[in-house]
C-alpha cells in the first residue's frame, strides 16, 4: 500500500585505465520520481522542533520573537496526523508541547495548542544542544517508522555542556532522526552546527536576519512533509583485493559519507542517505583495485544498490577496463572533474577562513583566490557572491584576489556555512 | 619451471609456463582459464549477480555469447561481440520453418537495464512465434505482425518500472517458397544481395534516417550528425505505441537475403558494396567473413550477420 517513489541509479565514468592503473571514479546520480505530494499523502511522519531559549535570545529581543514566530509557522505547516512535540532548549531541555513527554498528532486543536504555548516561552539560561538532542531522541523512540525529522535552531556556542557530551548525544541520535540545524545572528560555531548537521544527515543554514526565520521553518517543514521514505540506504558491492577509497555526497552539498559505513558483507557496505522525497542527489565514489589486464573485458569495480530496506529499488554498475589507448584513458569524465573541482572549492574556502582568523593572510589570499577561480570556473554563482563580500576580485578567471580589510562577521559566516553547497554541471554533460 | 614472477591479479608468486594462478586463479596465458560448471574463470566463484557480473572479482560471467555461430538448414548467423563493448547485447536466432528459413536479429540498447536480456528475449520469443504462426498456417506477414508483437510484450515484460525498462531493436526475416517476408523496428537491417540488384529493405527508425525521409539532410550529412545513431523507436516498456514495419517481395532470381546490426553497417551501409564483399562461399564463412571485417574496420559496436541464401528452389 505504500506510495513510495520510483528511484533510479545512473553511473557517469570514465572505465578506461591507463596499464597499472587502479584509481576508479565514478558519479551516481540517484533520481526518485513520482513521490506522492500535497497533505494527507506519504508515509507516517514525526517532527520535533527544538528552539534555543537561552538567554542570549533576548539580546536583540527580536531572535526570540522571530523564533517563535517561526516555530508557530513550522506547527501550522505539520499536516493532519503528523506526530510532533515542541522543545525549548537551555542549560536543559525542556517540552513546550505537549507538556509530557511523548509526541501528538497534529490536528487544527493541537496546533494552536502549540502555539499558544510557543507565545509563552521566555528566555533564560545556557546552552547544552546534546541535551536538546537526547531529549528528540527520546521522543522519536516511540516513533521508529516513518520519517523522523527535527530542526534545531540556535543562536549559541555550545558553552554549557562538554565536546565530549555533545559528541555522544550526536552519536546516540545518529539514524534515529534527521535534523536541520540553523544558526540566528553571529555568535554560534559553524563548525559545531555543521558536525550535528552532518552527522544527522540535515542541512545547515545561517539566518542572518531573525525575520528572515519564518519562512525558512516552514520551506523546512514543506520539504520534511515532502519526504516520502525514509531511511533510504547506498549500498556498496567491491571485488576481492578493492579498497573503496570514499563515497561522498556531491550535490546538493559535499558530505564525506566514508565513515559511515555499516558492513553487510564481506564486500558491500551501506551508507545512510536519509529520507527521500521527489529528488536527486549525486555521490562520488572512488575505488582502487589491482591493475587488470590490457584487453580484458571490463570488470565491476562497484555495484551500487539503492535499498529501501531489504528492497533494491534499482543498481548501476562501475566498470574498470584496461587499454593501451592513452586517447580513452587520460580522458576524465566531466561530471567526476566538476565535482572534484566543487570539493576543492569546499576546502579551499574552509582552509582560506581559517588562516584569515588565524592571521596567516597569505594562505587566506591564496586559498580564498583559488575557491574564486574554482567558483567562477564552476558556474557556482551563489559560493562566487558570498565569497564577494570576502575579498576584492581582480581577476575571476585566475583567482586574483585581494583581501577585504573589513568583513562583515555574518558574510564571513554565511560563506563558511554555505561553502559545501555544490551546484550540477554549467552543461548538461553525461 | 622458470624464475618466480608475480600474478598480475593477486601478487601472488608464479612460475614461467603456468597457465593460471594457483592462487587467485587468474589466468596466465591470456586465454581464459577453462571453468567447470559455469565459474568464474578469474576467481572461481560461481555466483553471478542478474547482469552477468561475478560476485567475487567483478569479471564479466564467461561469455557464451561472446562470439557465437549457428547454422540451421541452407542459412548461418554469426554474432560477435567486437572489440570496444564489454559483453554482445546483440541477439539472433534462426531455424528451419517449413519449407523456408525464419531468423531474428535483435541489438540491446546500450543506455537501457538488461539489454543483453532484452535482445535474448525479444530474438527467442519471436523466432518461436513465427515459426508457430507459420506452421498454423497464417499467412506470412501475419505471422511475422504476430511475432513482432509477441516480442514486444516479452521484452516489455522484463522491465520493473517505465523508468527502468529493457529495450532492443528487432529485425525478422522469412525467405519461404512464395518470397520473403521482412518485419522490423529501430536501425537491425535487413538487405536483398544481388549483384546490382542488391538494395536495402528495411528503413531504420532513426534520427539519421528521419531527417533524410524529410529532406532536412543528405544521407551522408545525417550519417555525420552526432544523433546519427540516436534510434527513434525501439522494443520497450517505455518505447510507447509502436508502428511495426512490415515488407516482402518475391525475388526475380538467386540472391542471398542479410540480416545485421548496426556494428556491420557502420561501416559497410550500401547494399551493392555488401554484395561485393560477401565471398561467394557457403552462409557460415560468409557471415563470419562480414564480421571479421567489420572487426577490421574497428569493432566498435556488437556485430551480428545472419545470411540466407535464396535459390532458385525457394522462388519455384
Amino acid at each position: 500500500m505504500s506510495e513510495q517513489p520510483d528511484f533510479s541509479i545512473r553511473v557517469d565514468q570514465n572505465k578506461y585505465l591507463p596499464q597499472g592503473g587502479q584509481e576508479v571514479h565514478a558519479i551516481v546520480t540517484v533520481e526518485s520520481t513520482g513521490a506522492p505530494v500535497g497533505a494527507g499523502t506519504g508515509a507516517s511522519a514525526a517532527e520535533v522542533i527544538i528552539i534555543d531559549t537561552s538567554g542570549s535570545m533576548d539580546y536583540p529581543r527580536n531572535k526570540m520573537i522571530s523564533a517563535v514566530k517561526a516555530a508557530q509557522a513550522a506547527v501550522d505547516t505539520l499536516r493532519d496526523g503528523v506526530k510532533f512535540a515542541v522543545v525549548s532548549g537551555s542549560s536543559r531541555a525542556t517540552m513546550v508541547y505537549p507538556r509530557a513527554e511523548e509526541l501528538i498528532p497534529a490536528n487544527a486543536q493541537t496546533r494552536a495548542e502549540a502555539k499558544a504555548a510557543l507565545s509563552r516561552l521566555t528566555a533564560t539560561g545556557g546552552t547544552a544542544m546534546g541535551a536538546w538532542l537526547s531529549l528528540a531522541g527520546r521522543l522519536f523512540a516511540k516513533h521508529p517508522e516513518g520519517i523522523r525529522h527535527a530542526i534545531l535552531l540556535t543562536d549559541g556556542k555550545n558553552q554549557h555542556e562538554t565536546p565530549e557530551q555533545l559528541d555522544q548525544a550526536v552519536a546516540a541520535a545518529v539514524g534515529r532522526f534527521v535534523c536541520d540545524c540553523r544558526g540566528v545572528g553571529t555568535d554560534w560555531e559553524v563548525a559545531e552546527l555543521r558536525k550535528v548537521a552532518s552527522a544527522l544527515l540535515g542541512s545547515l543554514d545561517m539566518v542572518a536576519s531573525p525575520e528572515a526565520l519564518e519562512a525558512d521553518f516552514r520551506a523546512m517543514t514543506e520539504a520534511a512533509m515532502g519526504k516520502a521514505v525514509a531511511d533510504v540506504a547506498l549500498r556498496v558491492w567491491t571485488p576481492q583485493n578493492a579498497k573503496l577509497r570514499f563515497v561522498k555526497q556531491v550535490l546538493p552539498s559535499m558530505e564525506d559519507l566514508t565513515g559511515r559505513r555499516t558492513d553487510v558483507d564481506e564486500r558491500s557496505g551501506d551508507y545512510p542517505l536519509g529520507a527521500w522525497g521527489t529528488e536527486s542527489r549525486d555521490y562520488h565514489i572512488s575505488v582502487e583495485v589491482p591493475p587488470g589486464v590490457v584487453g580484458e573485458r571490463a570488470k565491476r569495480v562497484a555495484w551500487v544498490r539503492l535499498m529501501l530496506g531489504d528492497q533494491v529499488v534499482s543498481s548501476g554498475n562501475v566498470l574498470a577496463e584496461w587499454t593501451e589507448d592513452e586517447a580513452q584513458s587520460t580522458r576524465i569524465n566531466p561530471k567526476v572533474a566538476h565535482y572534484t573541482g566543487q570539493a576543492e572549492l569546499a576546502e579551499n574556502i574552509q582552509v582560506g577562513l581559517q588562516a584569515r582568523k588565524d592571521g596567516d593572510l597569505d594562505t587566506a589570499t591564496a586559498r580564498l583566490g583559488r575557491a574564486v577561480a574554482l567558483a567562477h570556473e564552476s558556474g557556482n554563482e551563489a559560493i562566487a557572491g558570498l565569497l564577494g563580500k570576502v575579498v576584492d576580485v581582480d581577476d575571476p578567471a585566475t583567482g586574483r584576489v585581494r583581501l577585504k580589510k573589513d568583513v562583515d562577521k555574518a558574510d564571513e559566516m554565511s560563506l563558511d556555512t554555505r561553502s559545501t553547497k555544490t551546484v550540477r554541471t554549467r552543461r548538461g554533460e553525461g | 619451471m622458470g624464475a618466480p614472477e608475480s600474478c598480475p591479479g593477486c601478487g601472488s608468486e608464479v612460475f614461467a609456463g603456468e597457465a593460471f594462478c594457483e592462487a587467485c586463479g587468474r589466468s596466465l596465458t591470456g586465454e581464459p582459464v577453462p571453468a567447470p560448471n559455469g565459474a568464474c574463470a578469474e576467481c572461481g566463484s560461481t555466483s553471478f549477480s542478474e547482469d552477468g557480473y561475478c560476485e567475487g572479482c567483478g569479471a564479466l560471467r564467461p561469455g557464451d555469447r561472446d562470439h557465437i555461430e549457428t547454422e540451421a538448414g541452407v542459412a548461418a548467423g554469426v554474432t560477435d561481440r567486437g572489440l570496444r563493448h564489454s559483453r554482445n547485447e546483440d541477439a539472433m536466432a534462426l531455424t528451419v520453418a517449413g519449407e523456408g528459413i525464419a531468423a531474428v536479429v535483435c541489438d540491446g540498447v546500450s543506455t537501457s537495464p538488461l539489454p543483453q536480456a532484452a535482445s535474448q528475449a525479444a530474438a527467442d520469443t519471436g523466432l518461436k512465434t513465427l515459426t508457430e504462426r507459420l506452421a498454423a498456417g497464417d499467412d506470412p506477414e501475419t505471422a511475422t505482425r504476430t511475432a513482432l508483437t509477441r516480442a514486444v510484450e516479452a521484452v516489455t515484460a522484463l522491465a520493473e518500472s517505465p523508468h527502468d525498462a529493457p529495450a532492443c531493436t528487432y529485425v525478422s526475416a522469412y525467405a519461404g517458397p512464395s518470397g520473403v517476408t521482412i518485419g522490423w523496428v529501430g536501425d537491425s537491417r535487413a538487405y536483398w544481395l544481388a549483384g546490382d540488384a542488391s538494395r536495402q529493405l528495411t528503413a531504420d527508425d532513426s534520427w539519421a534516417a528521419e531527417m533524410v525521409a524529410h529532406g532536412a539532410l543528405t544521407e551522408a550529412e545525417a550519417q555525420a550528425h552526432p544523433n546519427a545513431h540516436a534510434i527513434v523507436a525501439w522494443l520497450g516498456a517505455d518505447a510507447g505505441e509502436i508502428e511495426q514495419h512490415i515488407t516482402a517481395f518475391v525475388p526475380e532470381g538467386p540472391g542471398t537475403l542479410l540480416l545485421c546490426s548496426d556494428g556491420l553497417w557502420n561501416y559497410y551501409p550500401e547494399a551493392t558494396r555488401l554484395a561485393s564483399i560477401l565471398p561467394a562461399a557457403d552462409p557460415l564463412t560468409g557471415a563470419r567473413h562480414l564480421v571479421r571485417l567489420a572487426l577490421d574496420a574497428g569493432g566498435r559496436d556488437n556485430i551480428t550477420v545472419v545470411v540466407i541464401p535464396f535459390t532458385q528452389e525457394h522462388a519455384q
